[in-house]
Order: structure tokens, then sequence, then C-alpha cells
């Protein structure tokens, strides 16, 4: 009964999308009042009806409802509640409902949270997300339905996947949604810009707390799945290019261009055509991330099932939304003003080039992700392109990028003094080739590398730490100027994380008999031995490893082997020893042979929590930023659309 | 210099920094391409010289052989078998009889040294390169 209500309050939301999409925007061609402010009740109706289907979902996993084929597919009567409850977008249908319930979390954010913009471009960019929505809403009732039954019910489900059993599942696929979802916002924004022709600095300050909102949730989700995979696949590694992970990663490249190109529309009124050509890339890549991850075409944890119907329904979706929002914007884009002029040295230039080096890295990391795609689709065999690929050609384009994140924030707007800028920058100069000789040394090797990241991290934020200080000095600064300082030394916070892991942690794989030592990384690990201890629905081989640095004992750490009981799966589970300068990391091979030896995987991480420590950072000076006190002015008058003006 | 002379220095430059970036980034591409090659395309002669592979395929039944970190075994497509040795821990997921795909090169002496073993996803999930292999050996046998 519960899935029938799900089902039936998940049509209804279809239909009521179909409202929300059409009626407002035509209402708004036309002028005609009563349309135009359906959109808001349609948008908040639309959400209570996902989220009640969304309910019954959650309610049929937690009553063991296996008549639910989903639920029989991804849960089981031991499997503890939060992870049956996060068991809900643990498979294919579930993950795309709460893509759904994300849509019409933000529609309705936006129909809420919008009282100061004009009711037509309200109606205009929620007809938008509706259009969207209904793509979506298709795919899952057609396609991909959650609650399809299953009859007869199984005794018991399959269980969750183990891997997807940690608590990392319950927030990373919510957070990443958020994301990826979040740029629809944007992109609907540029669309109802382009629609009604106007193209100005209103719509590019209305469009900027939502963009820069959809980047913190994708960076924090991004964040969350590396560390995720550091900790739960026990690779030990924090980034694998793997294609997926890319699939996250290009939208948010386009993201962050998208954040300083919208800056630059807000402040000067330039780079309008390329701000709405960044909003609609943003959110073209997040659907193909989708499609890439959901499909089955590529071969990764992600990619649950593999039905080609699914993949082809998502690659249309993705044709329309890229071929409608492209042909629009040829068609309205010559209409657009080029805005101000700006001089050779100026913001607009840096960020200018922020952007060009931002889409140029994003054009390397598709290329290297869609490749092995197009030569297989054109029969030319199968072939896979290798981390070094990326870390290749994306080291040169981030090195001039972090270069000018200094020096960017001081330049002036139109036309700045490069001279004055140096100036400015000289103590930071100082203070970064100073890091780049000092801090590899310290760390007990000198590598070009991590010299440079060294000098470049110190670069920034030392830029950064001396303009909070100047401009202190003349008053209060707005949100948005701790915003990005905040966001600014959070990549310098990073990149000293990724340098410093990238050029000295250690790892060594042993095989260890109890009793048995290894030192990696100044620590000595001692092998006490291998117990097996029960869970809840799974029993763990669990060893003993005793940490100790210069004869003193430090920690015992407990890695563990764990067997699911509803699949022939084994898991890892490292454990790990975090610390604000070093992590030290443990894993379990495999029993080697009757004497208790085992083969174990260990490592000494230094300064690995600085890379997540950054993410988090720049998500935080994206949340200031958002606060800032203009976003929530009423628009002058002035900048009002007047109905119907462009139909 | 004049507005228009500008906007010319930037478009031009930005056009020689694309080209440049893109010169590098096929060149970086072309050196970091694995192929993926079956066991009998191997034995066919027909896998990369001195070249970095892979072979899609499954880990053979009862071939699994280890000696201390050391473990050696047999990459099947069904039709022809490569033998593969690796040093290091295996992939949860990696056992006899399921798919795997292992990247390295082989050696003079025809055993594949692997550098990278991977068995992701479930168990019952299988890489399309290894099931690739399968279902070429088999359009093999019905010729």
């Amino acid at each position: 009964m519960t899935a029938e209500l799900g089902h039936f309050a998940l049509i209804l939301a279809f239909v009521v999308c179909i409202v929300q999409g059409v009626l407002p925007l035509v209402g708004a061609q036309r002028g005609q009042q009563h349309w135009i402010s359906m959109a808001r009740p349609a948008a908040q109706t639309q959400f209570v009806l996902i989220a009640i289907s969304f309910a019954c979902l959650a309610q049929s996993f937690l009553a063991n409802d296996f008549s639910v084929a989903y639920v029989a597919n991804h849960s089981n009567t031991r499997l503890p509640a939060f992870y049956q409850f996060s068991a809900v977008w643990g498979g294919h249908e579930g993950s795309l409902l709460l893509w759904v319930l994300m849509l019409a979390g933000w529609s309705a954010a936006v129909s809420l949270a919008s009282r100061q913009l004009p009711e037509v471009m309200v109606a205009r960019v929620l007809a938008v997300l509706g259009l969207v929505g209904i793509g979506l809403l298709a795919f899952i009732l057609f396609t991909s339905n959650p609650f399809d039954r299953m009859l007869p019910p199984p005794a018991e489900g399959r269980d969750l996947n183990p891997l997807l059993q940690d608590p990392g599942l319950i927030y990373h696929p919510p957070l990443l949604y958020m994301g990826y979802v979040g740029m629809s916002v944007a992109f609907a924004f540029a669309i109802a810009a382009l629609i009604s022709g106007r193209l100005d600095a209103a719509w590019a300050r209305w469009s900027r707390p939502w963009t820069t909102a959809a980047w913190v949730f994708l960076t924090l989700g991004i964040a969350l799945g590396s560390w995720w995979a550091y900790y739960e696949l026990g690779w030990g590694g924090w980034w694998f290019w793997d294609p997926v992970e890319n699939a996250s990663f290009m939208p948010w490249l386009v993201a962050t261009a998208l954040i300083h190109s919208l800056a630059v529309t807000e402040k000067r009124g330039a780079f309008k055509n390329w701000t709405v050509l960044l909003a609609i890339a943003a959110f073209s890549l997040s659907l193909l991330g989708t499609f890439l991850v959901r499909s089955g075409v590529l071969t990764s944890v992600h990619a649950f099932a593999t039905d080609p119907r699914r993949g082809v329904f998502i690659l249309a979706l993705l044709v329309i939304v890229v071929g409608s929002s492209l042909l629009l914007f040829a068609w309205r884009a010559p209409k657009v003003n080029a805005g101000g002029n700006f001089g050779l040295v100026s913001r607009e230039t840096m960020l200018l080039m922020n952007n060009v080096l931002l889409v140029v890295a994003t054009g390397s990391v598709l290329l290297g992700t869609l490749y092995p795609l197009l030569i297989d689709a054109l029969g030319m065999g199968k072939l896979s392109v290798g981390p070094p690929y990326f870390n290749t050609v994306f080291v040169p384009v981030m090195v001039p990028l972090l270069l000018l994140m200094a020096v960017g924030p001081l330049a002036h707007w139109k036309h700045a003094d490069l001279k004055a800028i140096m100036r400015r920058l000289r103590v930071s100069m100082v203070l970064a080739v100073i890091a780049g000789i000092a801090l590899p040394l310290l760390m007990g090797a000198w590598t070009p590398l991590t010299a440079m990241s060294s000098l470049l991290a110190v670069w920034i934020a030392a830029s950064s730490v001396f303009q909070i200080m100047d401009r202190v000095k003349t008053g209060r600064p707005p949100a948005a100027f701790w915003g990005m300082h905040v966001a600014h030394v959070g990549i310098a916070v990073f990149v000293i994380g990724v340098a410093m892991v990238g050029g000295y942690q250690e790892e060594k794989d042993v095989r260890m008999e109890p009793g048995d030592t290894v030192q990696v990384g100044g620590y000595s690990f001692r092998f006490v031995g291998v117990d097996s201890v029960p869970g809840p629905n799974y029993r763990a081989a669990r060893g003993t490893v005793e940490l100790s640095k210069d004869g003193r004992v430090l920690k015992t750490m407990h890695p563990e082997k764990r067997k699911y009981f509803s699949s022939e799966m084994p898991m890892t589970e490292a454990a790990i020893d975090a610390g604000f300068t070093r992590d030290v990391y443990v894993s379990l091979g495999e029993a080697l042979d009757s004497s208790g030896a085992w083969s174990v995987r260990v490592y000494y991480k230094p300064f690995v929590n600085w890379i997540w420590g950054g993410c988090v950072l720049m998500g935080l000076g994206g949340l200031i930023a958002i606060l800032d006190r203009r976003y929530r002015l009423r628009i002058r008058a002035g900048a009002q659309i007047p109905a119907g003006v462009a139909a | 210099m004049k507005p228009r002379q500008k906007r010319i220095a930037l478009i031009a430059g930005g056009l020689a920094s694309i080209a440049l970036a893109a010169v590098l980034t096929l060149n970086a591409l072309d050196s970091n391409i694995a192929l993926y090659v079956t066991p009998t395309e191997v034995l066919a002669g027909k896998a990369p010289q001195g070249k970095a592979f892979r072979i899609g395929g499954l880990v053979k039944e009862g071939s699994i052989k280890r000696q201390d970190l050391t473990v050696r075994f047999i990459m099947t497509d069904t039709a022809k078998d490569i033998p593969v040795a690796y040093t290091g821990i295996l992939p949860d997921l990696f056992r006899e009889g399921k798919g795997a795909v292992v990247q390295g090169k082989l050696g003079s002496d025809g055993v594949f040294a692997a550098t990278e073993v991977l068995a992701k996803h479930d168990e019952n999930y299988m890489p399309p390169e290894a099931q690739h292999a399968v279902d070429q050996a088999k359009k093999g046998d019905a010729k």
C-alpha cells in the first residue's frame, strides 16, 4: 500500500510538473498574470508530492517490504536501520528519486526565497526547472520505477552492496546531488534571462547566490566522496581520475569558472554571453555526469545497472537540453550588447584568464574521460586513459591559475596598475620563495613539484592575509570579500595537502607474521595478530597492530576484513590514526598461510587531511559569500522586467 | 593600443595558448592510453610491444598460486590463457572464476607482469572488458 501511495504521488508530481513547466512560460510570454502566478504554488506542490513519494520509499525500506523489487535488491532485515534509510539512494532508481527530490527542493527554495525578484522572472525560472523535472520524472516513471513490485516477495532481501554500508554513503550522494541539481538553478536563470532577452547585471546578481550555493554543495560532495574512497575502499588514495570522479569534477570546474564570470557580469556588465554559456555548460556537464555514472557505460562502483534503455533516455535528455539551450542562445545572444570595455591589465582580464584556464582544464578532463568511450563507440578497440595523462595535463594548467589567484583580487576593475599590484605583493613573493625552498627541505627532500606547490600555496595564502589586513583598516569588509578570501586560502591549504601527500607519502605492502614489525615514515607497526569478531550482518577478521614511535606505544589499531553474510564479497576496513600533520593507515590484505601470516598494507600520509580541510574551507568561503547583504536587497524598480517584452 | 588592437591581441594570445594546450594534451593522451587486449589477441601477437596494455578476462579456476606477496594466476577468455604475475595486495573482489582486468607488460618469458589488478563492483558484476574478451573468444569458436 505504501509503495502504491508513493508511486501515485510520483505520478501526480509528474502532472504538476507539466503544469509548472508549461503554463508560467506561456503566461510570461503573453503577460497573463494568473498563469504567471501559478509557478510558485506548482513548484511547492511538486516538492511536497515528491517528498511524500520519497518518504513512502523510505518507509518501505524501514518496514522491510521485500515485495518492492527495489527494496528486495538493496536491503536486508539485518541491515542496521540507518543504512536501511540510506539504502533508499543506494541503487539506480532511488538515487534518481533523490535527484528529483533535490530538484523539487531547489525549485521550492527559489519559489520561497525570491520575493525580491520580478514575478515574471521567477515564473520563467521555475518553468525551466519544471521542464527539466518533466524529463527526469518521465525517466523514473517509464524506465526506473522504484516502486515496482516483485511477486511473490522474497523472504529476505539481497542486502546493500557492502561498499555502500558506510556513514559516507549517508552524506556523499545527497551532497553531491544537491550540487549537481543546484546547477539547474543557475541554468534556469540563464535560460529565463535569454528568453526575456534581458541579460543584465540584475540577472547576474540574482543568479550568483544560487550558483555559489550549488557550488558549495558540489565542493563538499566531491570532497566527501574523495574522503570516503580514501578510508573505505582501502586503497589509501584520495583521487584516482576515475571517470566517475571526473564526471563530478567537470561540473565543479565549470561552476568555479561560472562563479567568477558572474562576478564580472554583475559588476561590469561584461562577459554576458560567456556567462550564459558557462551556466548551460555547468548543467549539461551535471547531466553528462549523471549519464556517465548511471548508464553503465563506465566501469565503476557507481554503475549500478546496465540497462541500455536507461542510457539512451538520459542521452536523449542531454541532447534535448544542450541542443535547445544552444539554439535559444544562438537566437538570442546576438541581441545582447557587449558590455563595458576594459584594459589589458584589469580585474576583468584576470577573471577572463581564470575562465580560460578552468575551461581548458575541463576540456582536458572531458577528453580523457570520453576518449575511451568514443573509440569504443567507433569500434576502434577498447582502451583506458591512465592517471598520468590527467596529471600531465592538469598541473601545467593549474600553475598559472594559482599564480593569478593572488594577483586577481588586487586588480581594479577596468584599469589596473601592474606596478602597484606588484608592490603590494612584494612581501608575499618573498614569503612564497622562502616557503618554496624551506618547506620541502623541512619535509626531508627537495623536489621541484613540492617546491612549486609550497611556493604557490604560500603565495596565495599570504596575499589573501595581507589583503584582509589592509581592508579591515578601512572599515568592515562585506561578506563577499571574506568569502572569497576564505575560499582562496582553502585552495592554498588544499595545494599543501596534495603536494605533501604526493611528495612524501610512504607505502608498504608486506607479509607479516604475528610479532613482526615494519617501519614506515618513522613509525613502527607491530603486527599482533588477527581475531574473528562478529558484526550485525557480517563477521570480521580483526587485526591488531601496535603503532609506536621512538619506542613509545601510541595506539593500538584495528584494521578489519569483513565478510558479509548476504554475499561472498569481503570488505576491507582500514584503520586510520588521523592527525593534523599526518595520517597513519593500516589495512589487511589476505591471510597468506596457516602460520597466521597476513599481507598488510601500511601507509604514512603527511598532511593528507589538509586536502579535505581545504575543501571545507572553500565550502565555508562560498557559504559566507552567499550571506552578503546585497543579495537580500530589493531590486530597484528600474531593473524590473516588463512582462512579455521579448515575446 | 587602440581597443581594437587590444582585443585582437587578447584573442590571438588566447588562441595561441589554447593551441599549445591542445598539442600538449594530445601528446599526453597518446602516451598514456592503455589498450584492452583479449588473451586470444595476445597469443596471436596483437599486443602492443614494449608498452603497457590491459587484459580483460576471467581468472581461471584453480590457477591462483601465492608465494609471499607475489601472486601468479591465469587470465583466460575461455579459449586462450595468459599467465600473470603480480606483487602486492589484490583487491577484495579478485577471485577465481570471476572477471578481472590487469594492466602491465608482457615479459619475454610469456608471463604478463601486472602492475595493477582491477576487480571492482559487487560479486555479480562483470567488467565489460572481461565480458568482451569472453564474447570474442566464443565468436572465434563458432567460426
